[in-house]
């Protein structure tokens, strides 16, 4: 990367937006500052910046007008700040399509990891589809073979159960919603049937997690969705 | 000590007065002797004058009788509209009570204080209306003449041969705050008369030639004086009382009246009085029942009871007695109420009486010993045509004549028999007493007099020679016939006096019976509702009527809590009345001078603070009404109500006071908890970060990392604190609402282990779970909350190192989640009360816990429809348990989301 990454921070609170001018800038980034839905939108026309990281809650309207806005005319990543307790409006900005969110307060390691993930994500969806062997610890999963191995044996897993790795593989270390997920995998109709979801995906723990009830790559986000590991 | 010091009960009384003198408004009486001498014309100057000082003055009523004088000095003043009611086609102008009370002005003027208003008003009377704005703290400027005053009533009807029907009660001219007497001289009234000035012409000749005589004006000018002196005689006495804090006559006379059914007790009852009011005594009307007027007929008893109300309206106490001899009983309550003076009537009573015990006034002239016995001619007064008394049952009466024939028949024939076997005569005249006795036992004087007379004729022609004749041949057996005749009159006589009193002693008996099972049974019970049912349906079987009780609710609206659909409840009148009574503390209703419209007899349920609501009572027999004695075990059983009500309002407000405190004991430990909690790793970052920017050049970059470090850490700690907070808050706000899904109890368990790694990281955490644990229907968010302050606590508890075991069981209805920490345990009898809100294990607590943790678990497994449970664990520490249910539909495994095929091929 020859010239820094520029972000685009919409929040209304001066004291974490201070606190993320000098924690990004500290680590390369340039970042630019707004405060409402509207200089949000403008901006992100006027200066189209790598990424954007946008709180739900502003003093003119909603973030997830911002949201909607941009994905009619741009894949612009955007990652999203909310308060806990809020998983229905994470979950309508996920599906309206932002890329990831943080729960407020958080750390700036969990801040970083997810603006790298999104920043890559952007990137590879310009090129290609991404490797075609996706490694993590002792799971590897070759897309070109079909192959998962585990442990450096292969694992047997179902079409579905396949489909449904694969999808994570290629969102790996970004959330994917329960809706996007059961969208994909089993089509438009059954995007409200996640207890179907959950029940594929604790038997691909079974598969794929040393203890299931402890996992390492398959990451449950509660009220949200999934994460494959990235890192 | 020879200063005298004041009376601590008069010193009382005195400030009482005064109070209540304060809160009250004051009442200034016009009082003349005669229509036509100026009073309505002196209350408009002196309103005239109050409303030129500014004071805000309404004229009420005013009846103007069309004089010039009189209407051109109400200019300029306010004056309500009268109220019309509509009476036979013309409207009546009434003063306006309700307007008034409303514009509540400073002062009012209402005309005639003696003026009886007419029917559908609320009071009977417009001294009661006054008494009604006097109370709501207006001062009433009013105007009266002299012979509308109660005491004097009969002197001023033979004076001026005129009978006043509109009488005030002494007492409202006694409690008047002031008296302005108008005088004119008889002659300057009589050329006021002639010229037109008081009555329209035909209307004063009228008068002139009735009521205006020169010698009836003279001799009411006389008696308003001497009203007026009288008063200026108290008031004097009452501002010496006053200066020297005792009282200077200090007489301790009472007088008693002797209340007969004679309809000249009227005028003994008044003389009473008036020699009371001079004495400036206390008074009392008594009278004696004598076990016979339970028997007499029911015009007696009601005379007797319009005696004692009279009493009662005049102001003096009223008392029944018991006894069978009248000035006996008199004397000997006399002299244990320490009565110094008698006043009795001396009536024509029948000569038999008199012959057997004496009239009561000779024997009261005769026993009084150092009471004075003031004897008053009766003379009687017009009396209302008697109405033909029907005997309340003839048939029974007929009845017992018939029995005592047939008695004193048998009576005949065993004599018969006796005589057959040559008995002596004796026995004869003996059965024949003991068949007098039994007709006298079961069917009272009248038949056993019948049959005392039957039997001597019945003995003389039967049984003495000559036989079946009246006449006797042997002049001895005149002897045995006045003898006979007087044991029997005797034994009737005694036997039916006696039957009477028992009779009245049962019914009184029956009374005490059962006031004491009410208040016995009001006094087991609690529960407003309860009480009131139980005293509605025993009252109406005391008084044989229909009873609604009504309550004041808080709102100040007074409702029907007993007998909501009873007749009482139904009539428009009555919700008025009780209303009317419950406020005012007052009876009114049916049978009483306020609001007699009503179909029911109200009486004010007054318990010992204040009056709680209104009992209504609708009786076909009026003596419910009327009978004082009745009455009063009325009042008495209102009484006991109230207090039962109010005994047990009291209670609910303790135990609701004491919730009160409860909560804010709750509530002052959170606010000390919290803030104490919140303060402390504020005090941390505070410190830690202002340590970094002063001295962030001199700090090695260890110190500076482990300053940065436990900023961190301290952030967390609050956000944990935040986080309970909220979530108690929520939950007890009841907003806090289930988003039930279908879960996986395995990754939620992971979720929580994934966040927690950190303030696990010395903890070994083992988790066992069955490989085919089903979906749980639960809301994740909240469940993870759940395990989150389930293991943060075990890790509170335990030592560094010390295993955490989780594992869950999939039960027939449920699945059991269980967390279990080698800790130091729990406390005997500390298993539920762990789950109490800001209960702490220690009692110093530890750091970052307000003791909401376990109450937040709680909290929503309840909402859960769960159940959650702690105890100690075999070999050491505690294991907290919560279990879900999991629901009536099927259960969802892997076999069954196997049959949902993806799309497409894989």
């Amino acid at each position: 990367m020859t010239s820094p990454a520029r972000i685009l921070v919409v929040e209304d609170e001066p004291e974490i937006r201070r606190f993320l001018r000098v924690s990004l800038e500290h680590h390369g980034f340039r970042l630019d500052e707004v405060t409402t839905v509207r200089e949000a939108i403008t901006q992100a026309a006027m200066q189209p910046p790598d990424l954007m990281i946008l709180d739900l809650g502003l003093p003119d309207g909603d973030g997830l007008d911002v949201i909607k806005n941009i994905r009619g005319w741009s894949p612009l990543p955007i990652v999203v700040l909310s308060a806990r307790g809020q998983e229905q409006d994470k979950v309508l900005a996920l599906d309206a399509g932002a890329d990831d969110y943080l729960t407020k307060p958080f750390g700036i390691e969990e801040l970083l990891a997810r603006v790298r993930v999104a920043l890559r994500h952007a990137a590879r969806a310009v090129g290609d589809e991404g490797a075609a062997v996706f490694q993590i610890g002792e799971l590897c999963v070759d897309q070109a073979a079909r192959r998962v191995t585990l442990h450096d044996r292969e694992v047997h897993l179902t079409p579905t159960e396949y489909k449904l790795l694969t999808l994570l593989v290629r969102h790996a270390g970004k959330v994917m919603t329960h809706r996007q997920l059961l969208k994909e995998v089993w089509g438009p109709g059954s995007a409200h049937e996640t207890q179907y979801l959950r029940v594929f995906m604790a038997a691909l723990r079974q598969k794929l997690e040393d203890q299931p009830a402890q996992p390492r790559y398959l990451l449950t986000e509660l009220g949200v969705g999934y994460r494959l590991a990235a890192e | 000590m020879d200063d005298v010091r004041p009376n601590p009960d008069a010193l009382l009384e005195r400030v009482a007065a005064a109070e209540s003198a304060a809160r009250r408004g004051k009442l200034k009486i016009f009082f003349g002797y005669a229509a036509g001498v100026g009073k309505t014309f002196a209350m408009l100057q002196a309103a005239q004058r109050e409303r030129a000082a500014g004071v805000d003055v309404v004229v009420g009523y005013v009846e103007p009788h069309g004089r010039a004088e009189t209407e051109a000095l109400l200019a300029g003043l306010d004056m309500l509209p009268p109220l019309r009611i509509p009476y036979r086609g013309v409207d009546l102008l009434e003063f306006d009570l309700d307007a008034a009370l409303a514009r509540r002005p400073k002062l009012i003027l209402v005309d005639e204080l003696a003026h009886s208003n007419a029917e559908g008003c609320r009071h009977n009377k417009r001294w009661q209306d006054v008494q009604e704005l006097l109370d709501a703290g207006i001062d009433v400027y009013s105007t009266l003449n002299v012979q509308h005053i109660e005491s004097i009533n009969d002197v001023i009807a033979k004076v001026s041969g005129v009978v006043v029907h509109e009488r005030l009660p002494d007492s409202v001219v006694e409690q008047a705050d002031d008296l302005e007497l108008v005088d004119i001289t008889p002659e300057g009234l009589i050329d006021r008369l002639k010229a037109g000035k008081v009555y329209l012409p035909q209307q004063a000749e009228r008068a002139i030639q009735n009521f205006f005589q020169k010698a009836n004006l003279v001799a009411l000018r006389e008696l308003s004086f001497r009203q007026a002196a009288a008063r200026l005689h108290r008031e004097v006495d009452w501002q010496r009382a006053l200066r020297k804090d005792q009282s200077p006559w200090a007489t301790s006379d009472r007088v008693l009246v002797c209340i007969g059914p004679s309809p000249t007790t009227v005028r003994v009852i008044r003389t009473a009085k008036r020699l009371a009011t001079a004495l400036d005594a206390e008074w009392l009307g008594v009278s004696v029942d004598t076990g016979q007027a339970e028997a007499e007929s029911p015009e007696v008893r009601e005379r007797i009871a319009k005696h004692l109300r009279l009493v009662e309206q005049l102001g003096g106490e009223t008392h029944t007695l018991v006894g069978t001899d009248v000035a006996g009983t008199i004397l000997s309550w006399a002299r244990d109420q320490n009565v110094t003076k008698i006043v009795v009537g001396k009536t024509a009573e029948n000569w038999w009486r008199r012959f057997r015990q004496g009239s009561v006034v000779q024997r009261l002239l005769q026993d009084c010993g150092d009471i004075d016995v003031y004897v008053i001619h009766g003379e009687r007064e017009p009396l209302a045509p008697r109405k033909p008394t029907v005997s309340a049952r003839p048939a029974q009466r007929w009845d017992g004549y018939l029995r005592a024939a047939l008695i004193v028949s048998v009576c005949t024939l065993v004599g018969w028999l006796f005589h057959e076997w040559g008995l002596a005569e004796a026995n004869i005249v003996m059965q024949y007493l003991l068949g007098v006795a039994l007709v006298a036992v079961r069917y009272g004087r009248g038949p056993a007099l019948a049959a005392t007379m039957a039997s001597v004729i019945l003995f003389d022609v039967v049984f003495v020679p000559p036989y079946f004749t009246i006449a006797v041949s042997d002049s001895e057996y005149l002897l045995t016939f006045v003898v006979m005749l007087i044991i029997c009159i005797l034994i009737s006589t005694l036997t039916a006096r006696l039957q009477a009193q028992v009779i009245a002693a049962s019914i009184r008996e029956r009374r005490t019976a059962a006031l004491y099972h009410l208040t016995r049974s009001l006094s087991q019970i609690s529960g407003t509702d309860f009480l009131l049912q139980l005293a509605g349906k025993q009252l109406a079987e005391i008084f044989r009527g229909e009873v609604a009780i009504y309550l004041r609710e808080p709102t100040g609206a007074v409702t029907p809590r007993f007998g909501a659909a009873s007749e009482i409840a139904r009539h428009p009148v009555n919700p008025l009345v009780a209303h009317w009574v419950a406020n005012h503390a007052q009876v009114a209703g049916a049978g009483t001078e306020t609001l007699p419209n009503a179909s029911a007899l109200f009486v004010p349920l007054e318990g010992s603070q204040r009056v709680i609501g209104a009992l209504g009572i609708r009786c076909d027999d009026l003596i419910v009404y009327r009978d004082p004695e009745q009455f009063r075990l009325l009042e008495t059983c209102a009484g006991v109500i109230a207090q039962a009500i109010e005994r047990d309002q009291i209670a609910l407000e303790a135990h609701e006071a004491k919730m009160q405190t409860e909560a804010e004991r709750l509530r002052n430990s959170l606010l000390s908890a919290v803030s104490h909690d919140l303060r402390t790793p504020l005090a941390a970052i505070a410190g830690a970060s202002s340590t970094l920017i002063a001295e962030h050049e001199t700090l090695a970059a260890d110190t500076r990392r482990e300053l940065a470090e436990s900023i961190y850490a301290e952030t967390d700690r609050l956000n944990r604190l935040v986080a309970n907070l909220l979530d108690m808050t929520r939950l007890e706000g009841g907003a806090m609402t289930l988003n039930k899904e279908w879960q996986s109890l395995e990754e939620i368990i992971g979720v929580v282990l994934r966040r927690l790694t950190g303030r696990l990281a010395n903890h070994p955490v083992s988790t066992r779970l069955p490989p085919d644990l089903p979906l749980v229907p639960c809301d994740d968010v909240l469940i993870q909350q759940v395990l989150m302050n389930l293991l943060e606590n075990a890790v509170k508890y335990s030592p560094p190192d010390a295993a955490i075991d989780i594992s869950v069981q999939a039960r027939a209805k449920d699945v059991v989640v269980e967390v279990a920490d080698r800790g130091r345990g729990l406390a005997p009898g500390d298993e539920q009360r762990v789950f109490d809100k800001f209960y702490r294990a220690t009692p110093d607590g530890l750091p970052g816990s307000v003791g909401l943790g376990l109450a937040i678990c709680r909290g929503i497994v309840d909402l859960h429809g769960g159940r959650i449970w702690a105890e100690n664990r075999t070999g050491g520490g505690a294991c907290f348990r919560f279990a879900l249910p999991l629901g009536t539909s099927e259960p969802i495994t892997a076999t069954a989301a196997a049959a949902m095929q993806p799309t497409g091929a894989a």
